[in-house]
């Protein structure tokens, strides 16, 4: 019935989106059973997991209803770079037919695996996704996320071809070729992130073309955050519905969370991703509504299975029902993390990673800040460095040394072209307690 | 001959240039000499006081950093050719000049250069043998004071 739905309404949604509608009594008892099958996977076969289970004293079986996923230990960022590479798996490697990684911009990147299964289930996650922001079978879909070991470009292409969609697996970069293509080719919809395709936009101005001529009418944006502001923009300068897609590589990639047709909060594909919101001080659970952490858990990944993930997203469940009919839980938009991550230009940057350049070429750790702007439509970094007597030279062309150095170092590390400005001491503000090691000036 | 150079780092900022000789003139510190080399985005402020140690302290205590540079300062006679003989000298000993600027300061018609030497020691030694006069610190000091 649904299918008929699919192929013969405008409007209609995918067979796919059908856990999206499913009644909430039905999708927690769906919830429950995967969220046992998946603690006991990890707890036989993830060595991490089954031994901080174990401390905790706990077993497979003691999770009875949903909320005991409160008891669970929680998996962060460290703990996948600490069993680097194969450590969290929990397939042989005979059943694991996909290895995506993690940019690996803190040293070692994280590897992330996937069964036959676990991919079926990202195709269809994004189906759900791209369904959910009112694409069909007959659009035609330009994918201009990066192909490769980042998620992105690969996750949305499985999902709009699962979906029934035209894929044109452009990738990223290459703005007038970008243009070209959804031109010649009549592209409906554009996958990217939203600073690229910002920079897209100003790009076709430049050239004196009006994207609100094309017959693209929706974007779909993730990997890095934006804001209402930003969506106008490229609302109004593209012509389009532009929606925002949620996910990280940890999980599964794109295809976590998507916003619907209503723009307001983002539906998490539930009945494969578990979310909590907890305090990130504390770590105690809140409830829907208030402001918090997001924590995910798979609850039905083979090859990784996580178990309550700490994404140092800073979010907050929406309580009430959606309008648009689902009854999947939706969170608001992540504006915010917990931790001091930056994302710039879809590449997860830690402050540490810049001290660690700092220090390499300093000796000692000088005072320093991270300036973020957008310019053209670009992400742009900056880094602040007070000049110390160990560096200072009363020769320019050493002081040039220097400053070609740090910024060297810290792009070798970080892999993003920056700037470096040197400043004199006691320039950049001291604050009491956590420096703020991040100005953030991208009016997102 | 030998005179001790204190370099300054500063911003290339509006305003920059004169903190930190208000600061040397509250501690009643008179400037020699200044030197300033600007690039977009920072410059070195390069001076000489008489009472270095002090002048030093007094900026450090600040919060500028401050560089301690051995410099020498060069007796030429002012008039067309001057600098070009001790130019050829240097060249002659193969001394690597890294920077110079000249000095206000004239009497019985000779200027004073200011090189800053990759080897201090060595230039002294090698201009003196080529018949250069250096100018002693204390000399020029009491020429201005």
């Amino acid at each position: 019935m649904l299918k008929e739905r699919w192929n013969d309404v405008e409007g209609g949604f995918h067979p796919a989106s059908a856990p999206d509608y499913l009644p909430e009594e039905k999708l927690r008892e769906v919830q429950l059973r995967r969220l046992r099958v998946v603690v006991k996977r990890a707890y036989d076969n993830v060595e991490l997991i089954r031994t901080r289970m174990q401390e905790k004293g706990m077993a497979p079986e003691d999770i009875k209803q949903l909320s005991d996923v409160a008891h669970l230990p929680f998996t962060t960022k460290l703990d996948l770079r600490d069993t680097y590479p194969f450590g969290l798996f929990a397939s042989p490697m005979s059943d694991i037919v996909r290895l995506h990684a993690s940019s690996g911009t803190t040293g070692k990147p994280i590897v992330v695996a996937y069964t036959r299964e676990d991919l079926e289930v990202w195709a269809e996650v994004m189906t759900r996704t791209f369904a959910s922001c009112g694409l069909h079978r007959g659009d035609v879909v330009q994918n201009a996320f990066g192909y490769g070991l980042f998620t992105g470009g690969l996750g949305a292409h499985y999902g709009a071809e699962s979906l029934g969609a035209t894929v044109i697996p452009v990738s990223g970069g290459n703005t007038e070729r970008q243009l070209m293509v959804m031109k010649d080719f009549s592209v409906t919809a554009m996958c990217a992130t939203p600073s690229y395709f910002t920079h897209i936009i100003e790009r076709a101005h430049d050239m004196g073309m009006d994207m609100r001529d094309l017959p693209l009418h929706t974007g779909i944006f993730g990997a890095e955050p934006w804001s209402d502001a930003m969506r106008a923009h490229i609302e109004e300068g593209a012509g389009i519905k532009a929606y925002d897609i949620y996910g990280l590589s940890e999980i599964i990639g794109p295809g976590v969370a998507s916003e619907c047709a209503e723009q307001n909060g983002l539906h998490v594909f539930e009945d494969h991703f578990y979310p909590e919101i907890i305090d990130p001080e504390t770590g105690e659970p809140l409830p829907d509504g208030e402001e918090g952490e997001l924590v995910l858990t798979t609850l039905s990944k083979q090859a990784m299975p996580i178990i309550r993930y700490r994404t140092r997203d800073i979010t907050r469940i929406i309580p009430e029902t959606c309008a648009c009919g689902r009854t999947t839980r939706r969170f608001r938009r992540v504006g915010r993390r917990s931790d001091d991550m930056f994302i710039i230009r879809g590449v997860n940057v830690f402050p540490s990673q810049v001290e660690a350049a700092l220090l390499q070429v300093e000796g000692t750790l000088p005072h320093y800040q991270i300036i973020l702007t957008r310019e053209n439509g670009l992400d742009q970094m900056a880094v602040e460095v007070e000049v110390t007597p160990e560096v200072f030279s009363d020769k320019v062309r050493a002081l040039e040394d220097v400053r070609a150095a740090l910024a060297k170092a810290i792009e070798h590390i970080v892999g993003i072209r920056v700037g470096l400005r040197l400043v004199e001491p006691r320039t950049i503000a001291r604050s009491e307690g956590k420096a703020k090691r991040v100005i953030d000036n991208r009016s997102l | 001959m030998k005179l001790q150079q204190l370099s300054v780092f500063l911003e290339n900022r509006p305003g920059h240039l004169a903190e930190p000789l208000e600061l040397l003139s509250r501690q009643g510190i008179n400037l020699l000499n200044l030197s300033l080399a600007d690039t977009a985005e920072f410059g070195i402020l390069r001076i000489i006081v008489r009472d270095w140690q002090k002048a030093e302290q007094v900026l450090k205590d600040a919060g500028w950093v401050v560089k301690l540079t051995e410099v020498v300062a060069v007796d030429v006679e002012d008039r067309p050719g001057g600098l070009a003989e001790v130019l050829q000298a240097a060249g002659r000993a193969e001394l690597k000049i890294e920077y110079m600027y000249a000095f206000p300061l004239r009497r019985n018609d000779r200027a004073a250069l200011i090189f800053r030497f990759e080897q201090p020691d060595r230039a002294i030694e090698q201009l003196q043998s080529a018949g250069i006069h250096l100018i002693e610190a204390e000399e020029l000091f009491a020429a201005v004071e």
